[in-house]
């Protein structure tokens, strides 16, 4: 199956001048050989070395970066002392690299096909008037419909999933021996990224190439690796088939991070790995994982594990691989804090409707309202005291543009949201009451976005606590320093600014800042998506905790379903701004009945060897909803006929609060979706 | 910004982080050149007076556009008065007039930028295409009309040079808060329930004042040539006080038969607004700011 090796890694460190003008390693003493066939992935979490090492692999360092020790070399050639003459050959035409973001590796002035001529050019393996025909065959190996037509198009006219397959194509172009992919389907909505992933296994069966796939997600190397490295502070940990990686792995750090991960099937929170890994030249003589390892002893402290090899095959830097067996790789059920029974409804969504639609000049002289389809139509939510509602969707679905709506940073344009006893809430921040805005908290994705980076710590909690109770001098300080500790940070962070944080630590002043306010209503606008998962375990824990504590009401959103999963007691599920089903979490993750859900709960992946996304619904991306019938229509794969376009859906109540928007019967949804999930479940994709 | 929080909080990271400014700024060849440039000239203007070797309006019928020698080491001009006394005497004048409406051009244009960036809306619209109507017509057009209404004098060039220089310090500004306004972080203000001063105050201001710092400094070499240029033409500083932009008209008519006259002020100006323009980039560069995007009027 694999051949000889084509890509060799030789004790390689790689590191950078730091400010003290010592040098810090990011790579130490990285051995790894990689064959022809064979696909390896590399998984870490940031700063784990793992994009290092990969353009490494293709003679590049980063800007200031340098080679401390050892080689890379490729076909016997190290590629690290190359003249640059030399390697522009060998990339591109022998190893070729897909980035993450294509939509900006595609030059947005040149038709698609123009760019592939010219890496067909380049590459001069063909004769020119070979290429157009090429071209097509290249567009139709990534399996792009009507290739003619995507050629004639320019990148921008494409979606993300059709430039990430023209990337792929590009890559192809020059017929390397070796495909290098970073975090290829990373900011993809998760129905493209399992067509994607599902191309590039594929590609990687049929081709014969050895492929090298760098991602934090193991969902996305479970699919698509048969070998799995796994990096940790700049060293390889742990190296071995994925299987055996993905279930039973050898690593206390590995074993942490599969018990960190949310899954789609399990409801339980996942397990916090507390701790973080040492910065660059941070690490102390012993093993860098020691500080954050259940099973450390004091030797481990005193001396570095070398790689050693496993008996069952592999590799592992861990002087205890058989007592790393004991640490769980799944969690034994601390399940979410989810009650039964909820007070009264606090928030409720009444026909709210969003437009983004800006008026036109003409439109403002002549006084006419602005045109077009809203963003946001018929959302009818109640949302329950001391409750989770999580709303999902991919990108577009309009779930951070609700969550704006009821935080008052977007009016809506129709309906209304009726807030605990007071009845409707006033639109726009301005309008409403101190107490409603103190009651209603928001925290965003992104915390290098949403902490001023101007303000420490207790200038950013001082901001509620002055706001809303007048706190000073003493007092707020005091009531600081509790809020901190209450999201496990000490009081010692009250003088640090936000970039002396980890992504973790800063995502927990963003919590902090908002329970400052004591809020009735949390809006939480995928407040995990920015963090590595070890770190996101640990913040869902402390939401969750935060609840239970509080009663707090969440408006939870995520595109991650699993990680819905882990808070919410119910689920709603959006589609181009509309409501395409809703119900208790248990249910419609078990039994997704509407046929969006069910392609989007299907594409899902899971870290587990063999696991295989269940592709349903066409991977176009829409722009806009449309204006007549169910929002799906164009996608859908259980299509009823022309009313899915002319009607709106009629509401299906399938019992216990489960309701689906859908033209299809409530008997026939909750029956044929069993069969038509079993039906698919073997197909390897759609057409 | 000395507001509430600062008391709460041990204040570490302000010193350490103006102290680490001004090492990186020293650090580049261009901000130690330029500074010094800067601060020589400064202290020329403060204390030249006390040992200056003449009076500067002492006349010599004798030496009359006598070349340089021992006496009067850089010459005398057309009424024999000595050159040296005269140039570093000569940025007086300009330096302070430019030093008082520097900082007055920046904190209205920079606060009118900041208010405009954050509120948007129709008043940004209209304001901001009555800025652009200003920038389009020539400077020297709207000082000199400033001065033919209200007369010359420091009481009038103060405010009409803060006013004028004050106008591109609103594009700035303005470009400056709208990259800080589209953050979360003055989202999740705005959807707390501070009022606009407040934000403006605590999320905008400390964002800004970098991309400020570096426009101020811009603003002063370009005042400090407007006001030369004025003086050149006989609108700025009055004869017999020295000033380089009078020296330089003053000595046009003998380039051909006496050039030493004009040489001296021409360098001196240069080298102050060279230096200011090196100190400009290298904060520029020590800051992080993109001097490429800042427009130049």
């Amino acid at each position: 199956m694999t051949g000889d090796v084509l890509i060799e890694v030789q004790n390689l460190s790689i590191g950078f001048t730091g400010r003290s003008g010592k040098l810090l390693p990011v790579l130490r003493n990285i051995d790894l050989g990689v064959r022809r066939g064979e696909t390896v992935g590399i998984v870490g979490e940031s700063g784990s070395g793992k994009s290092t090492l990969a353009l490494a692999m293709m003679g590049y360092l980063k800007h200031g970066l340098r080679v401390i020790s050892g080689q890379s070399v490729f076909d016997g050639r190290d590629l690290l002392t190359m003249p640059s003459r030399e390697l522009q050959r060998i990339r591109g035409g022998k190893i070729a690299l897909i980035p993450q973001n294509s939509g900006q590796s595609l030059s947005p002035n040149l038709r698609v096909g123009a760019q592939l001529t010219e890496a067909l050019a380049l590459h001069g393996k063909l004769a020119p008037s070979a290429f157009s025909a090429r071209v097509i065959q290249l567009l139709q190996q990534v399996r792009l419909p009507d290739p003619e037509v995507i050629a004639s198009r320019y990148p921008h006219e494409l979606s993300g999933g059709q430039q990430q397959r023209v990337a792929i194509a590009m890559a192809l172009a020059g017929e390397p021996e070796a495909l290098l992919l970073d975090e290829p389907t990373t900011g993809l909505d998760v129905t493209t990224q399992a067509h994607i992933l599902e191309l590039l296994s594929d590609i990687a069966v049929r081709f014969d190439k050895a492929m090298i796939y760098v991602s934090h997600d193991l969902g996305a190397i479970a699919r698509v690796c048969s070998r799995v490295v796994v990096m940790y502070a700049g060293e390889i940990v742990l190296d071995g088939d994925a299987t055996t990686v993905l279930t039973n792995p050898g690593h206390p750090y590995a074993r942490g991070l599969l018990a960190s991960i949310p899954r789609r099937g399990n409801p339980d929170l996942p397990m916090a790995l507390e701790g973080r890994p040492p910065p660059p030249g941070g690490a102390g003589p012993g093993c860098s994982f020691v500080d954050r390892c259940a099973i450390a002893e004091a030797p481990c402290r005193a001396e570095r594990p070398g790689l050693q090899p496993l008996l069952a095959g592999g590799r592992v830097r861990c002087r205890l691989p058989e007592r790393a067996e004991s640490i769980p790789t799944k969690r034994d059920g601390k399940p979410a804090s989810a009650g039964g029974s909820f007070g009264e409804p606090l928030v409720r969504l009444s026909n709210l409707a969003i437009s983004y639609a800006r008026q036109s000049l003409v439109d403002q002289l002549l006084g006419r309202k602005p045109q077009g389809v809203p963003t946001v139509d018929r959302v009818n939510i109640e949302i329950r005291q001391g409750e989770v509602i999580g709303l999902v969707g991919e990108s577009g679905s309009g779930k951070s543009t609700i969550l704006k709506a009821v935080a008052g940073l977007v009016g809506p344009a129709s309906g209304e949201i009726a807030y605990d006893k007071s009845g409707a809430l006033p639109a726009t921040v301005e309008q409403r009451r101190p107490e409603q805005l103190r009651e209603i908290q928001l925290i965003f994705q992104n915390p290098d976005e949403s902490l001023n980076p101007r303000h420490t710590i207790g200038q950013i909690l001082a901001q509620p606590l002055q706001l809303y109770f007048g706190l000073s001098g003493g007092a707020l300080r005091e009531r600081s320093i509790a809020i901190l500790e209450r999201v496990r940070l000490g009081a010692h962070y009250l003088d640090r600014l936000p970039s002396q944080l980890s992504g973790g630590e800063k995502q927990r002043v963003a919590i902090a800042r908002a329970f400052a306010a004591e809020p009735k209503l949390l809006l939480c606008d995928e407040v995990t998506s920015a963090l590595d998962v070890s770190v996101q375990a640990a913040v869902l824990d402390l939401l969750d905790q935060l609840r239970r504590d509080n009663g707090t009401t969440y408006i939870f959103v995520a595109h991650d379903l699993a990680v819905v999963r882990a808070l919410s007691d119910r689920v709603a599920v959006l589609y181009q701004g509309r409501l395409c089903e809703i119900g208790p979490a248990a249910a419609v993750y078990s039994r997704p009945c509407h046929p969006y859900t069910e392609a989007l709960l299907g594409a899902v992946l899971e870290p587990e060897p063999g696991a295989r996304p269940i592709l349903m619904a066409e991977d176009n991306m829409e722009l806009s909803p449309p204006a007549k019938g169910c929002p799906f229509q164009r996608r859908c794969h259980r299509k009823v006929g022309s009313i899915c376009e002319s009607t709106t859906p009629p509401q299906r109540d399938a019992g216990a609060e489960h309701v689906i928007h859908c033209h299809i019967p409530i008997g026939e949804l909750t029956s044929a979706q069993t069969v038509s999930a079993l039906g698919n479940a073997g197909r390897p994709h759609v057409q | 910004m000395s507001d509430g929080p600062a008391t709460l909080v041990a204040t570490t990271a302000r010193p350490s982080r103006i102290a680490s400014v001004i090492r990186e700024v020293l650090s580049r060849p261009s901000g130690f050149i330029g500074l010094f440039l800067v601060i020589a000239h400064v202290l020329l203007a403060l204390f030249s007076p006390f040992f200056a070797p003449f009076d500067f309006k002492a006349m010599n019928a004798n030496a009359i556009l006598s070349p340089p020698d021992a006496t009067h080491w850089l010459g005398t001009d057309q009424l024999g008065r000595d050159i040296l006394t005269r140039t570093i005497m000569g940025g007086r004048q300009a330096i302070l007039v430019t030093a008082i409406a520097t900082p007055l051009a920046v904190a209205w244009g920079g606060l009118l930028g900041i208010y405009l960036g954050l509120a948007g809306g129709r008043l940004d619209d209209i304001l901001m295409r009555v800025v652009d109507a200003f920038l389009a017509l020539p400077w020297i057009l709207k000082m000199l009309l400033m001065i033919v209404t209200f007369g010359t004098g420091i009481g009038v060039l103060i405010p009409t040079l803060a006013f004028f220089y004050g106008i591109p310090v609103i594009r700035i500004a303005r470009a400056a808060t709208q990259n800080i306004v589209a953050r979360d972080f003055v989202l999740a203000a705005r959807a707390r329930g501070h009022s606009r001063v407040s934000i403006m105050r605590r999320e905008l201001f400390g964002n800004v004042r970098d991309a400020l710092m570096v426009e101020g400094a811009m603003r002063w070499s370009w005042m400090l040539l407007a006001f030369t240029s004025l003086s050149f033409l006989g609108f700025g500083v009055s004869p017999p006080t020295p000033d380089w932009g009078l020296m330089i008209a003053d000595s046009r008519n003998f380039m051909a038969i006496a050039p030493w006259p004009a040489f001296a002020p021409v360098i001196a100006l240069s080298s102050l607004i060279i230096g200011i323009n090196l100190t400009a980039d290298a904060l520029a560069k020590a800051l992080g700011i993109d001097r490429a995007q800042a427009a130049v009027h």
